[in-house]
Order: C-alpha cells, then sequence, then structure tokens
C-alpha cells in the first residue's frame, strides 16, 4: 500500500497507531496515584516526543544511511526556529507559512553549509559542521542580537505588524491552523485517568507520519541504496565513475530540512526561539537519539528521541520530597538511606542516569533500542520454525510426525 | 472489481452510529473552568523552577532552600518565620484558603528554552497554579510570558534586568527584587564619595538582557556625576575564563573597572582582575578600582580575599537589624544551619506575598491575584515599608549598599552594609525611558 512492502506498512500502521493513541498510552496511572509522577501524556511533552522524532528521523537519513557524521544539526533546528517566529510577527500567526519558511530557510543553510563540508569525510567533515554549528550559534547568541534577540530569545509582542492579521486586541496572539488554535486541548475523564488531546500535538503527529513515510520511502528507493553504498565504501563507488557528491549533498540537505521543520514546529507549539536550541550540546543530543535508538533502523531514532526527551523532563522532576514519599513505608533509617543513595540519580542528576542507560545501551546492545526489540521478539517467537533451510524443515517434520 | 451498493437505510444506520460515536467523548469532558489548574482538592500546587545546574546553580539551590522552608511555614510548620512580622495577617498557618500547599521542582538550567518546558510541564501535568523561582532575566522574562499565555501568575524570582518589568512587563508577572537602575541610583553617590567625580570606566557586561540594562543604567548614572566611559565590552554567559577580557582594561586608559557579571561569572571575572593586578595598579595618577554594581554573599564566599573593599549593592542583606529579616534569618538558620542570600529572600517573600494575596482575595484566580497586589503596601518582610506598583508591577523599597570586608570574621560576614539607600531616591516614573516600551496587557486568568 502506498508504494510500500507489506512489511513497512505494518510498522507504518504500527507508528500512526501508536501516534494517535499516545495521550492515552503516555498516561497509564491515574491522575492522583502516586505513579502519576512517570506520566508523560501532557501535550507539551508529546509534542517535544514527536517533533525530535521528525528532528531524528531526518538525522538517521544522512548517519543512518551515508554515515556521515554530522555534529552540527541544531543549526538548522534554530534555523528553523527563527524563521518560523519572524514569520509570526511579520506576516501571519497561521502556522502554514511559518513552517514553509523555516524548511527552506534551513534547506537553504543546509545547502551552503553542505556545500562546504562534505568536501572532507568522516572525522574532518563532523568538526566542520560543529565549527559551522558553534559559529551560528554565536552569532545569534550576541552579533545578530537585532534578528534573534540575543539571550533572551526572540519572543512576539504586541507591536509586531502581523500583516495578514491585523493588528491583535488584548493579549498576545497564539498559533493556529486556520483558527484552530495550536494550544486548544480537550481533557478526557475516564474514572481516575485524564488524557489529553490537544490540536498542537496532532498537527505535529500528522507531520510526523508524513516525515516517517517519506523516509520510509527514502530507505527503500534507489537514491537510498546509493547513500547506502556511501557508506559502506564511498571509494569503490568513485572508481566505478560515480560521482557521490550530489547524493551526499542531497542527503545533507534532506536532513537539514527535517531539523527546519522540527524547529518550525517547536516555534509553533510555543512562539519563542532561543540560541539554545543551536548549541553544540543539541546536536550532540540527536546523535545521541539516534545511536540510542538505533541508527540505520526507521524507527530507532524516534524511540531514542522519545527515551532521552522523557528522562529530561520526567527524571529532572523528581526530587527528594516525592522520594521521601515513595519509601515512607520503610523505618526512618532505612528510608533514609534509600533517599541517599537514589538521590545522585534523579533533579538535577538525570544526565548520570541517562548517561549510565547509554553506556548500558551502547555496550550490550549496539544496535541500539530497536536491537532491544528484536532480541526480545525472537525469545518469545518460534524460534525453529521461523529460522530458514534445514531447522524449519526440521520443525515442519516434528510438528507433522506429532 | 468489487461493487458496492449504499441502502438509504444503511446509510441512515452508519450516520447515526459514527455521529454518537464522534460525540460519545464530549460527555466526558468535564465543565470549562474557570480558569487554569483551578484547585479542586484539598491540596494546592505551587511550580518552583529554579536552576540546579549552570552558572547560577548556588543561587538556584538557596533558593530552592528558602521555597521549601515558605512552604513548611504556610502550612503552620517550623517557627512561622516572616509570617508572625507581616504587616498582613490574613495567612494563618493552614496552607492558603484552607488547601494545604504543595510543591514540583523543576532545573531550568538558566537557559530560556529549558526554563520555558521545566515552567510548561508544571503547568500542563502538575497543575500548577503559580511559578516562582529562577536566577536569570533570560529565563524571567521568558517563563514570564509564557505564565501570560498559561493563565498562571508568575512571582519572578532573582532577575535584576529593567525589562522584566519594564519593556517585557506582563499583567501576570510581579516582581519583588530591585532593578539596575535601582542599583545604579543608590550606588552613584556613594561611587562619588569614594572615588570622587573625575575618573574613566570600563564595562565588562554579561551579554544577556540583565547585563545590557545594567551597563545602560550605571553608565548613564555615572556619567551623569562626570565620570567618562571609555569602553564597554561584552562577555559570553559561562564563559568561565575572562582572561582574554581583563588584559586590554590594562591599556584602555581607564582607571575603574565595572564587572556587570553575576554568580559563577562574577566569581571568575573578579578572581582574575584581581590576580592580573588591576588593583595595586595606578592609572592617570589615581587608585585602579573595581566595581561590582550586583552583589551577593553566595559571590562574596566564592571570589574570597578578591572581594575585599569592592562596592556594590543588594537587595536585602541577612545583617539588616529589622524584626522581619530577624525572624527569617532566625528559622533558615536553625533549619539549614548558615544565613540565607538574597537570592532565598526574594523567593521566600514572593511565594508569602502570593499566598497572602489569594487569602486576602478569597480566590485563586489569577485576575483576583493580580487586583490583590497590585497597589498592594506592606511591611515587616524585610525591606521596610514596600510597595508593589500597579503600573508595572515592580516593588519599589530600600535599597543596601555594601562593600567586602576588610577584616570578616567568618565566611558569613564577607559583605559588610555601608548604607541603606532610602526608596524615595530609587524611585522612578513608570514610563521612564529605561522602561519604556512595554505594555502590562490584561491579566490572563486561561481556560
Amino acid at each position: 500500500m502506498l508504494g510500500l512492502e507489506r512489511k513497512d506498512t505494518l510498522l507504518m500502521f504500527a507508528v500512526a497507531f501508536i501516534t494517535l493513541l499516545a495521550p492515552i498510552i503516555l498516561n497509564p496511572f491515574p491522575a492522583g496515584s502516586a505513579l502519576a509522577q512517570f506520566n508523560a501524556g501532557y501535550p507539551d511533552l508529546m509534542q517535544r516526543f514527536v517533533i525530535f522524532g521528525i528532528f531524528a528521523i531526518g538525522f538517521n537519513i544522512l548517519f543512518g544511511l551515508t554515515g556521515y557524521l554530522s555534529f552540527g544539526h541544531a543549526a538548522f533546528l534554530g534555523i528553523g526556529s527563527y524563521s518560523a517566529v519572524w514569520m509570526f510577527k511579520l506576516l501571519s500567526m497561521n502556522v502554514i507559512p511559518a513552517i514553509l519558511l523555516s524548511i527552506i530557510m534551513a534547506g537553504l543553510f543546509a545547502l551552503v553549509i553542505g556545500f562546504v563540508s562534505l568536501r572532507r569525510s568522516g572525522i574532518y567533515f563532523s568538526i566542520l559542521t560543529l565549527a559551522f554549528a558553534q559559529m551560528s550559534y554565536n552569532l545569534a547568541y550576541s552579533v545578530l542580537t537585532p534578528v534573534t534577540n540575543g539571550e533572551t530569545g526572540l519572543q512576539l509582542t504586541l507591536s509586531d505588524p502581523r500583516i495578514l492579521d491585523g493588528a491583535s486586541s488584548g493579549g498576545l496572539p497564539v498559533t493556529s491552523l486556520f483558527g484552530a488554535e495550536m494550544r486548544d486541548t480537550t481533557t478526557l475523564y475516564v474514572g481516575p485517568w485524564t488524557w489529553d488531546f490537544s490540536v498542537g500535538y496532532y498537527f505535529c503527529a500528522l507531520l510526523m507520519l508524513i516525515a516517517f513515510y517519506l523516509s520510509v520511502r527514502i530507505f527503500r528507493s534507489p537514491f537510498g541504496m546509493m547513500l547506502r553504498a556511501v557508506k559502506s565504501n564511498q571509494q569503490r563507488m568513485n572508481y566505478t565513475g560515480l560521482n557521490s557528491r550530489p547524493y551526499t549533498l542531497a542527503a545533507f540537505v534532506i536532513s537539514g530540512m527535517y531539523a527546519g521543520l522540527a524547529g518550525g514546529l517547536l516555534a509553533a507549539m510555543d512562539p519563542l526561539a532561543g540560541a539554545d536550541r543551536m548549541q553544540w550540546t543539541a546536536s550532540g543530543e540527536v546523535v545521541l537519539m539516534t545511536i540510542l535508538g538505533g541508527a540505520g533502523t526507521l524507527i530507532g531514532p524516534v524511540l531514542g528521541a522519545g527515551f532521552i526527551k522523557y528522562f529530561e523532563n520526567i527524571f529532572s522532576k523528581i526530587n527528594d520530597g516525592i522520594l521521601h514519599q515513595w519509601f515512607a513505608f520503610m523505618p526512618d533509617g532505612l528510608e533514609n538511606f534509600m533517599v541517599t543513595v537514589i538521590h545522585p540519580f534523579i533533579g538535577k542528576g538525570w544526565h548520570l542516569t541517562l548517561g549510565i542507560m547509554f553506556m548500558l545501551v551502547v555496550i550490550f546492545l549496539p544496535g541500539g533500542l530497536v536491537e532491544g526489540a528484536q532480541r526480545t521478539g525472537r525469545l518469545f517467537r518460534r524460534r525453529d520454525r521461523n529460522a530458514d533451510h534445514v531447522e524449519s524443515d526440521a520443525a515442519r517434520q516434528r510438528a507433522a510426525a506429532e | 472489481m468489487t461493487r458496492q451498493t449504499f441502502s438509504r437505510r444503511g446509510l441512515l444506520k452508519t450516520g447515526a452510529v459514527g455521529g454518537a460515536g464522534l460525540a460519545l467523548p464530549t460527555i466526558f469532558t468535564s465543565q470549562a473552568r474557570a480558569f487554569t489548574n483551578a484547585p479542586t482538592g484539598s491540596t494546592v500546587t505551587l511550580g518552583f523552577n529554579v536552576p540546579l545546574t549552570g552558572a547560577y546553580a548556588d543561587e538556584g539551590a538557596d533558593e530552592l532552600r528558602a521555597l521549601e522552608l515558605a512552604v513548611e511555614h504556610l502550612n503552620g510548620g517550623g517557627d512561622g518565620g516572616m509570617l508572625q512580622t507581616f504587616s498582613s495577617q490574613a495567612l494563618d498557618g493552614t496552607g492558603i484558603l484552607g488547601k494545604k500547599v504543595e510543591y514540583v521542582t523543576g532545573d531550568d538550567q538558566t537557559k530560556s528554552d529549558v526554563a520555558r518546558a521545566t515552567a510548561q510541564s508544571m503547568i500542563q501535568k502538575d497543575g500548577a497554579v503559580m511559578i516562582t523561582g529562577g536566577s536569570s532575566s533570560g529565563t524571567a522574562i521568558a517563563v514570564q510570558g509564557l505564565c501570560q499565555e498559561a493563565g498562571v501568575i508568575f512571582m519572578a524570582g532573582l532577575t535584576h534586568s529593567n525589562d522584566t518589568t519594564g519593556k517585557d512587563r506582563k499583567a501576570n508577572g510581579f516582581r519583588h527584587f530591585f532593578n539596575a537602575y535601582m542599583s545604579a541610583q543608590a550606588l552613584a553617590p556613594v561611587l562619588q564619595n569614594l572615588y570622587g567625580t573625575d575618573r574613566r570606566a570600563y564595562h565588562l557586561t554579561a551579554d544577556y538582557t540583565w547585563g545590557w540594562t545594567q551597563e545602560e543604567s550605571i553608565a548613564a548614572a555615572t556619567e551623569a556625576m562626570g565620570w567618562e566611559t571609555t569602553e564597554k565590552v561584552r562577555t559570553p554567559l559561562g564563559a568561565g575564563d575572562f582572561s582574554s577580557y581583563i588584559a586590554p582594561v590594562l591599556n584602555s586608559g581607564a582607571d575603574i573597572l565595572v564587572l556587570n557579571h553575576y554568580g559563577g561569572d562574577m566569581v571568575n571575572s573578579l578572581t582574575q582582575a584581581v590576580q592580573f593586578g588591576l588593583r595595586d595598579r595606578q592609572a592617570n595618577g589615581k587608585d585602579f578600582q573595581i566595581v561590582v554594581p550586583l552583589y551577593s554573599e553566595l559571590m562574596a564566599r566564592g571570589a574570597g580575599q578578591a572581594i575585599k573593599g569592592i562596592p556594590g549593592s543588594q537587595n536585602w542583606d541577612w545583617k539588616l537589624e529589622d524584626a522581619g529579616t530577624q525572624a527569617f534569618v532566625k528559622s533558615f538558620g536553625e533549619k539549614y544551619g548558615f544565613p540565607p542570600s538574597q537570592a532565598a529572600h526574594t523567593c521566600y517573600v514572593q511565594t508569602l506575598l502570593y499566598a497572602d494575596a489569594v487569602a486576602r482575595a478569597g480566590d485563586f484566580n489569577p485576575c483576583a491575584v493580580v487586583e490583590a497586589l497590585e497597589g498592594y503596601e506592606f511591611d515587616g518582610l524585610g525591606n521596610g515599608p514596600t510597595l508593589y506598583r500597579a503600573d508595572d508591577h515592580q516593588c519599589f523599597k530600600d535599597v543596601v549598599v555594601v562593600k567586602g570586608a576588610e577584616n570578616p570574621q567568618d565566611e558569613f560576614h564577607l559583605v559588610e552594609i555601608v548604607e541603606v539607600t532610602p526608596t524615595e531616591q530609587v524611585t522612578y516614573a513608570a514610563d521612564h525611558p529605561m522602561f519604556a516600551g512595554g505594555a502590562l496587557g490584561e491579566c490572563n486568568p486561561g481556560a
């Protein structure tokens, strides 16, 4: 269906199913319960899940297929955000022109940066992209303050022109899609559970599904095959008379546009663009997401993005008070001991927890979370019948005999 | 090819079932609430958004201590702290309006983006009705904007930029802390006494909203008394190493260095300036001097010996002798074993002021709170008689001018009070040019 093989169609449907029901799946614990701390189903975080999912899907087209490790992708994220906010300030609060401009601007920057950086490969390419990203960051942070508003970040004000919308009255206008406000949320109360369905989330989710579909098509296309060839042996490819540069540049621009889309969506959900978004730590984060989930796999980067954003937003908010509540059933001494032991791993220590998880994944599951899922899958499947040749024949014969 | 036939009955049936299915969720949705996160149970949740990592982590940790203390006092625990000395007695130690106060915390990392995300999660996930904390004007302005959109109250923590209640002021945001303009007005006469009227100043400035407005305010106030500003250099936030910025000062012809830095940055830049021997030098026939306009005990502790004799200003100091300060320092000291910083003080006071405003209004509705706080005059919270001005939601109160102690008796007496500048001297018109260009807008109850 849709030009996909059966296996990919199934994957696509699974992703669509999970994304559309995310508000329910991510809120498994009743609102008032002690475990509600671990619920992730509130609009802001769900939006981040899918937006950074898009970012990581795009990064994976470059890194997963061609093997070129870009350390500067956050620059395109930031450019996307700034473009979108400027569109909100000058033209209209409708998200469509803002997102279009952010994709185009990020694409243009990617073309220029890619054209220069792709003359080198390996570590030199990574360093070049890192340099460009840091340059953009510093420009946004201080030199271009009139355009970017420096450290405070670019924000909407009441006095912005907004040509299409006209003058706003009362408070600041909100981003919308032809009248449907992005922040509109319907809350469903079912027994003790509460589920938030927000317009902004479903808008982002729809775009992520489109982005995911495109990435599947790219992975399965002759173009994707060329990119894989670049990864496996670029020299041999060049010796056969193929010029690989246009392919890598195209991949770079496409992944830059994905990042621009993600940046534009971030701004559409919350109309503020800060320079922090372009810092090298943000570039490193998308590399972590892709590797953690499984580089070169279709679904991996999305899983990695969700994983990291979950830690950042949920673990960083657990404090000692909450720990004391959890261990309240223990005798005092033991309770304090447990809190002291766990303390370094929560709150501001979430980086430490994430670091340990990352190490464990890289050491024991080099293929990322996807490999973990595959291994568990294999545990529960009838291994012999799904194996090939001799083993499956034997299994069939045995089944017949029984 | 398959043929599909639509019967009228079938179409009606499907339509009815489909319509009912689509309409079903609406019976679950609750009635529209009057305002965002209206507390329904027996508790009310406040959001404490403070930096636990980054350049201002020390301030953040101290703010969190004070906020936890404030919650304890509001719920009737401990000795009540400033509740006893507060001029309003609407709070009785049973929480706020009989609801027990609970809180959630988050690490804003002193980054606008992160601060907005953590505040957003407090509002959307935890149901916070008020956000406070923060140790940077950048994050304060970002979070204030968010709270305005979401319809909750923002009680700014440590934010010293003119813009917070100037061009970026918002109806749902309130600031107790003083600002760069007030610092400059309080500091200028003291600087004139110390160093005379014929001086040439060189500014090193943290490159964000607070740094810019402080640089502007100090330059304006010192130029008014005859000083000359030779150069203004911007340094990135959290730079760590300032030696490349300090070396050019030596040959610039300046004889005063103004450090518009705060927190870890100020500790580093001051220490390095002293190591470069700036204070032992002569320039233009005068002793070279360093000024740090915004000061705190935490920074003094970090900078150690370097801080001796250096003048600056503070919002509050634990060595003040009024009853409110003494009550707060006593309960903070008993709980944590050392005196509170000014960051801790302002967050503590902001939380009490919010609770008090809700109690007086009898309602958690942000618009009722805004009305209760606007033009509110109070006393007994450590700064003497104070006014929350309705025009820009800025507190007007005395400013403390301090300098580094020459012979501190212990690490808590590193700063000594030079004078307390009265409110009148630091008051300005709401449409002062340095604060112009903003509008409060209307209070937003959300929902």
